[in-house]
């Protein structure tokens, strides 16, 4: 019995690492996904580091470092919600999953390999981001600030992958892409990602207080010190562990009825 | 226990207030080769569904291997090609056929399925670059290559040439030989005939044949004959000519037959004038339309 067991994790495995590469091709080739994913933020970090970056933010804090890791939580949060957003919807559209559903492959396989090929490519976003940081930006933080920065922004990700997951499934190929900028992008306005939060009227504050992207810029913030941020690490987690549990839970009951809905 | 290979018991399934399979009981034995032939909307492709454990019946059952068609089991030794589904675009057709080996137990290498498909030369190329008839011809490859002792093909000659679509049924008859299970769904009754052993008539969500080809041919009806004559004909003028069916107006004719040439050849002896003669192959509506008919008899019976 245990031995059947194994065989099957081990078959399960394949199907996974398959899955996974065929999934990381197909978005990879997409030159309309790599440009927006990976070229955007660094575009936009090039850009305002370049006006504004040698400015000082808060105590010991430059603008430039500042700006940098609100590019950084756009980058990921950015892969997360249009990659699961649009992507999810536009396969579905052409019906890809239809196939695959009549295939002894279990469901949540390719769901998996959704995850795991967007974590891959919000780490290459953000490996590319810092590369052009340090060589071109010239952002020095500690080799330990770096990797402190980089595991926070993968941590804080999951609210922006339930996010992404809910509209992707939630919605038709059609709608997706206005759908993830109607709700993303003012996210990320009001939650001081592209300006400041500190220069925003406090009636917007109190709406982007809530936000998750909000909180997800905080978490990374702190790692400049706690002049940079507007909340400590700790609030920073609780809210993203709570946003974390809400749009999860909407996305799998929106899941649960397009499944229904096409395989009942 | 049994041991068919799939199964559906009294299965029924209704989409709201559509019921589009009503009561169907098929069971295909390890081996056969059948068609499932009907007009569209007739049911065929539900069935599948339901065979498939794509949809649920909403009552009876549904079996693959004697298990649950959802039975990873079961679909491990199942090959699907569907009318009706897409595969990433960017993906190349080597890329395509390996992933679906990764979904089975046993497959055969990529290279051979590719090579059964007939896409040697096109193994590098994009799927959303390939030509009609060679993304069936993938499908084709991505539905063999987990090497199933059953396969599935719904509609699969759609939308081709009369080449590929030989070369495609050729492909189809070759597994058939190998032992393999198959079960395709057309609306061509000359593509059921040529394929088959045995052929399931679905229409309306109801079977109404179940038989080898040969039965099946001789109850539909498949040429119309039409032509006008010089004089009004009657009823009577036709009498004991072998046509099943006759829309009669005046100096037209239309007429069902299997013998059309015997019909002819009595109306000349019968020194009937003919003009504007037309032989043409009934469509299928009209061919199934005896089928239909007997089987309303039986249930008002």
């Amino acid at each position: 019995m245990s031995t059947t067991a194994t065989m099957d994790v081990a078959r399960i495995g394949r199907m996974l690492g398959a899955q996974t590469k065929a999934q990381l091709l197909t978005r990879m080739r997409i030159p309309a996904f790599t440009v927006l994913s990976l070229g955007m933020p660094v575009m936009f970090f090039a850009l305002f580091n370049a006006i504004f970056g040698s400015q000082k933010q808060a105590p010991g804090v430059t603008t430039g470092e500042y700006i940098l890791v609100s590019y950084a939580t756009y980058a990921v949060a950015n892969v997360m919600v249009y990659n699961f957003g649009i992507g999810i919807a536009s396969e579905r559209g052409r019906k890809l999953d239809l196939l695959q559903r009549a295939m002894p492959v279990p469901p949540l396989v390719p769901v998996a390999a959704q995850i795991i090929s967007v974590i891959v490519f919000a780490f290459i976003a953000l490996l590319l981001l810092f590369a052009y940081a340090f060589l071109v930006g010239g952002i020095r933080l500690g080799a330990a600030t770096w990797l402190d920065l980089l595991w926070r922004l993968l941590l804080g990700s999951f609210p922006m992958m339930g996010l992404g997951l809910a509209i992707g499934y939630g919605t038709g190929a059609n709608a997706a892409p206005a759908v993830v900028n109607v709700v993303y992008l003012p996210m990320s306005f009001l939650s001081g990602i592209f300006i400041p939060f500190s220069i925003l009227p406090s009636t917007v504050q109190k709406i982007g207080q809530v936000l998750p992207t909000y909180h997800y810029a905080n978490l990374g913030w702190n790692i400049l010190g706690p002049g940079a941020a507007y909340e400590s690490s700790g609030t920073a987690l609780l809210w993203l562990a709570a946003w974390t549990v809400v749009l999860f839970a909407i996305a799998l009951r929106i899941y649960r009825l397009d499944e229904t809905q096409k395989f009942s | 226990m049994t041991n068919a290979a799939v199964e559906l018991i009294d299965a029924h399934k209704r989409y709201g207030s559509v019921e589009a399979v009503k009561g169907v009981n098929v069971a295909i034995h390890p081996g056969e080769l059948v068609a499932m032939l009907g007009p569209n909307g007739a049911g065929k492709t539900t069935s599948i569904n339901l065979m498939l454990g794509l949809r649920k019946p909403t009552s009876g059952r549904a079996r693959l291997f004697g298990l649950d068609p959802d039975d990873r089991r079961a679909r491990s030794r199942c090959g699907v090609m569907l009318q009706d589904s897409g595969v990433p675009d960017t993906l190349t057709v080597r890329e395509l056929v390996e992933l679906f080996t990764s979904y089975y137990p046993h497959p055969m290498s990529p290279d051979r399925a590719i090579g059964l498909a007939g896409l040697d030369q096109q193994a590098k190329r994009q799927a959303g670059k390939l030509s009609g008839g060679q993304r069936q011809r993938l499908y084709f490859a991505l539905a063999v290559c987990g090497d199933p002792e059953l396969i599935f093909f719904d509609e699969p000659t759609v939308g081709m040439d009369v080449e590929s679509r030989r070369s495609f049924l050729d492909s189809i008859r070759e597994f058939g030989r190998e032992g393999k299970t198959i079960v395709l769904t057309t609306h061509y009754l000359e593509e059921a005939d040529e394929l088959a052993e045995r052929v399931i008539v679905i229409d309306r969500g109801v079977v109404i044949a179940d038989a080898s080809p040969a039965e099946i041919k001789s109850h539909v009806v498949g040429r119309r004959v039409s032509f006008t004559t010089s004089q009004p004909l009657s009823e009577g003028d036709l009498r004991g000519l072998p046509y099943s069916r006759l829309d009669l107006d005046r100096n037209r004719v239309r007429l069902f037959s299997n013998a059309p040439e015997a019909v002819l050849r009595e109306l000349f002896s019968r020194g009937v004038e003919i003009r504007d003669l037309q032989v043409v192959g009934a469509d299928l509506e009209e061919a199934f339309l005896a089928l239909t008919t007997e089987a309303e008899k039986e249930t008002v019976a």
